[in-house]
């Protein structure tokens, strides 16, 4: 524990403007990946297990489209159609067969795909790790903010993360679809029998949930080695991330993806050596003063 | 019930027969079964396969030559998945079910010590330690076993080769300040503890002033690298390896943190070179395997065989499984014997010319491992060789400063 270090960075604009730029760009893939997993959750009542699976999948199908198209857009898009057209056979194939089944058969399904697909990828990829590499239009110098150290695709990721935040949230809230998913999420009987199609409702959420997860491994393989099985690393704190918004609430997924950032971008310097071990500690403080999490409904 | 004898029956009985006796079917071969486990599958599976890709050579070129004892060889393969109970599990069943006369160990560490015990219990049989570097393993007399040796690097080898490396350049440049960053897990901070240690007593007036611990396979180093830049070191000195090294440097170009310190690294392996699309120039880094160190045209050969069947480079831990079939082979052509207490007599000590000594040989050493290996550091290239201004190590000296290290852990 270094809280001197701490209290020296938490006075220094540059050290601020440094790891608050850390946290949000941890924080904002968090929440790409979160997002699904929480809204698949809130209107299903599924945990996906399998999620992680999305965002390897997305990161491997964006590193093959880059090596076909030369473009890195191209290649974040095809990553993140094609999880959101898995999601959707995911759902329709798989998961649809488990609605209302065991919790404890759900998880089968979602760790049977989770093993299938490690395999595939070594299969298709091979086991050795892969990097994407920077994109050209990326390769430059950091900015310097206030002697803080901001770089140039980072700020481009938090920008696209924060537009999907808001396009997620604005299309939730104020678009007949997402009225539909949100009175699904409350009454699925009731909205059904009020005559809208369930099937296609859950394979869209489905799509959705897949699709992000696929936006997160694209736009991280820059940064990030693409190895099989790298999907079960960040499936541990989007769930983390989950439980701390609130089971099913974007709001809170994105308040907690933050939280989860900043903690690992401070705690990096006051608590070196127990960065993990802080994130599970804010996690219980937070459960235990509201056990359904930050934005969730009492049950 | 009926006494006929069905067509089914028949071929259920010849199924259960085989599978009872696996023995029955091969009875007819006279291969000498050699058995071989590592990592196959999981995050660092390219260093296992790559042990095998090595070994398939070998197998090809032994057998074009004869075999052993006038017997084909033929490698039993087997994945341990880098866990150490399975490991010892597989060592015993290649031996006893398998009926394999010769073991390579190709595990990792924390396999290979597991994998000890049984060839130390079995004590029939040899096993080659191919890729676990762990110091103790052959150093500490209670651990080391009378029919097993190491054919691979030494932690403690590369932690002085390493240290007087970088004393010189730290010297050269006058870099006090540094930082570490390591996987956390035991390798990662006795290693590196290891290296500090040998560092120090080199250049007593070196500092580190921050510390990074990240976890193995952990996908974002975002906050380990801007912790570093707040800290300011003038040097940073890695272990990170694999996929975990590939995205620091990749996550660390976006940051420019090659060009805010000078960073220190001995597990740059050509996946590494081949994986990171923006190499930076002038990370100063050990050759784990390099074609062009030794500059031989027997290394060269070596690398380039290996790259025409594979169509990929070798690593670290192609070379020592490479180098470990020459060893069989040579104490089998002495000994003219595959009886453990022959070979294991044979092996020590043993002397032989290879692509990949620093002077064209290396020698078995008497306590079971292998020294006279190339180590040599140089600095990164983003362009083949990737690897420049490579000097090598002295080995005389990485043997006196051996010796001491033995003497302190109570070994000698």
């Amino acid at each position: 524990m270094d809280l001197d270090a701490l209290g020296a960075c938490l006075m220094t604009p540059a050290c601020v403007v440094t790891q608050t730029t850390s946290g949000l760009i941890v924080g904002m893939l968090l929440f790409l990946v979160a997002a699904g997993v929480t809204l698949i959750f809130g209107v299903l009542k599924i945990v996906n297990f399998a999620h992680g699976t999305f965002y390897m999948l997305g990161g491997y199908v964006a590193y093959t489209a880059l090596g076909i198209t030369d473009s890195y857009a191209l290649a974040v898009l095809s990553g993140t159609l094609a999880m959101a057209l898995f999601g959707v056979l995911f759902e329709r194939v798989l998961i649809s067969r488990v609605y209302g089944s065991n919790v404890l058969m759900q998880l089968l399904v979602c760790y049977a795909v989770v093993l299938i697909f490690d395999d595939v990828v070594k299969l298709v990829w091979g086991p050795e790790f892969h990097a994407m590499g920077m994109p050209p239009a990326f390769q430059v110098p950091p900015l310097f903010i206030a002697g803080g150290v901001v770089p140039p695709f980072y700020a481009v990721l938090i920008g696209i993360a924060a537009m999907i935040a808001i396009v997620l949230g604005l299309g939730l809230s104020m678009t007949r679809l997402g009225k539909t998913v949100r009175a699904a999420a409350i009454n699925p009987q009731m909205v059904s029998a009020l005559g809208v199609n369930t099937t296609a409702l859950f394979a869209i959420v489905f799509a959705v949930g897949g699709g992000l997860a696929g936006l997160a491994g694209a736009l991280a393989a820059p940064v990030r080695s693409l190895s099989p099985g790298m999907g079960f690393s960040i499936l541990i704190e989007s769930f983390i991330v989950t439980v701390i918004g609130g089971m099913g609430s974007i709001g809170g997924a994105l308040v907690a993806a933050l939280v989860i950032g900043m903690v690992r971008g401070f705690g990096t310097i006051g608590f070196p050596q127990f960065t993990d071990g802080l994130i599970y500690i804010v996690m219980i403080i937070i459960l235990l003063l509201r056990p359904q999490g930050l934005f969730g409904r009492p049950t | 019930m009926s006494g006929a004898i069905t067509r089914r029956t028949v071929l259920a009985g010849g199924a259960a027969s085989m599978l009872a006796a696996p023995w029955v079917a091969r009875a007819d071969t006279k291969n000498l079964r050699i058995g071989m486990q590592s990592i196959l599958s999981g995050p660092i599976a390219l260093l296992g396969t790559s042990s095998r890709n090595a070994l398939m050579i070998e197998q090809d070129r032994i057998n074009a030559a004869g075999g052993f004892l006038g017997r084909q060889i033929e490698f039993v393969y087997r994945d341990s998945k880098g866990q150490p109970q399975e490991a010892a599990r597989i060592a015993r069943e290649l031996v006893n079910s398998e009926g394999c006369e010769l073991l390579i160990d190709a595990e990792a560490s924390s396999g290979a010590f597991a994998v000890q015990e049984v060839v130390r219990d079995l004590g029939n049989v040899v096993c080659l330690h191919t890729n676990s570097e762990t110091s103790s393993l052959t150093a500490d007399p209670k651990i080391r076993a009378p029919n097993a040796f190491r054919v691979a690097r030494q932690g403690v080898h590369d932690a002085v080769a390493g240290s007087m490396y970088l004393s010189d350049y730290a010297n050269a440049k006058k870099l006090n300040k540094w930082a570490t960053c390591s996987p956390d897990y035991a390798y990662g901070r006795d290693t590196t503890a290891q290296y500090l240690q040998f560092f120090k007593k080199f250049k007593p007036d070196i500092e580190v002033i921050t510390e990074g611990w990240p976890k193995l396979g952990q996908p974002d180093f975002t906050e380990v690298i801007t912790k570093l830049i707040q800290a300011k070191p003038q040097a940073l000195f890695t272990l990170l390896y694999a996929g975990d090294l590939s995205a620091f440097v990749n996550q660390g170009n976006v940051y420019a943190l090659f060009s805010q310190m000078t960073v220190a690294t001995p597990n740059v392996d050509y996946p590494v070179l081949a994986a990171i699309k923006n190499l930076p120039a002038g990370i100063q880094s050990a050759t784990r395997y390099l074609e062009t160190f030794p500059d031989t045209p027997g290394n060269k050969e070596w690398g380039q065989a290996y790259l025409k069947r594979w169509k990929e480079r070798p690593t670290n831990w192609s070379w020592q499984n490479s180098l470990a079939m020459h060893f069989y082979e040579e104490a089998i052509k002495k000994t003219n014997s595959l009886d453990a207490k022959a070979l294991s007599a044979a092996l020590s000590g043993m002397k032989i010319n290879t692509p990949f000594g620093a002077d064209g040989t290396i020698t078995m050493r008497d306590d079971h491992t292998t020294i006279g290996y190339a180590i040599g550091w140089g600095q990164t290239t983003p362009k083949e060789p990737f690897i420049i201004d490579v000097k090598p190590a002295d080995w005389g000296k990485i043997i006196e400063l051996e010796t001491d290290w033995k003497k302190q852990q109570k070994y000698i």
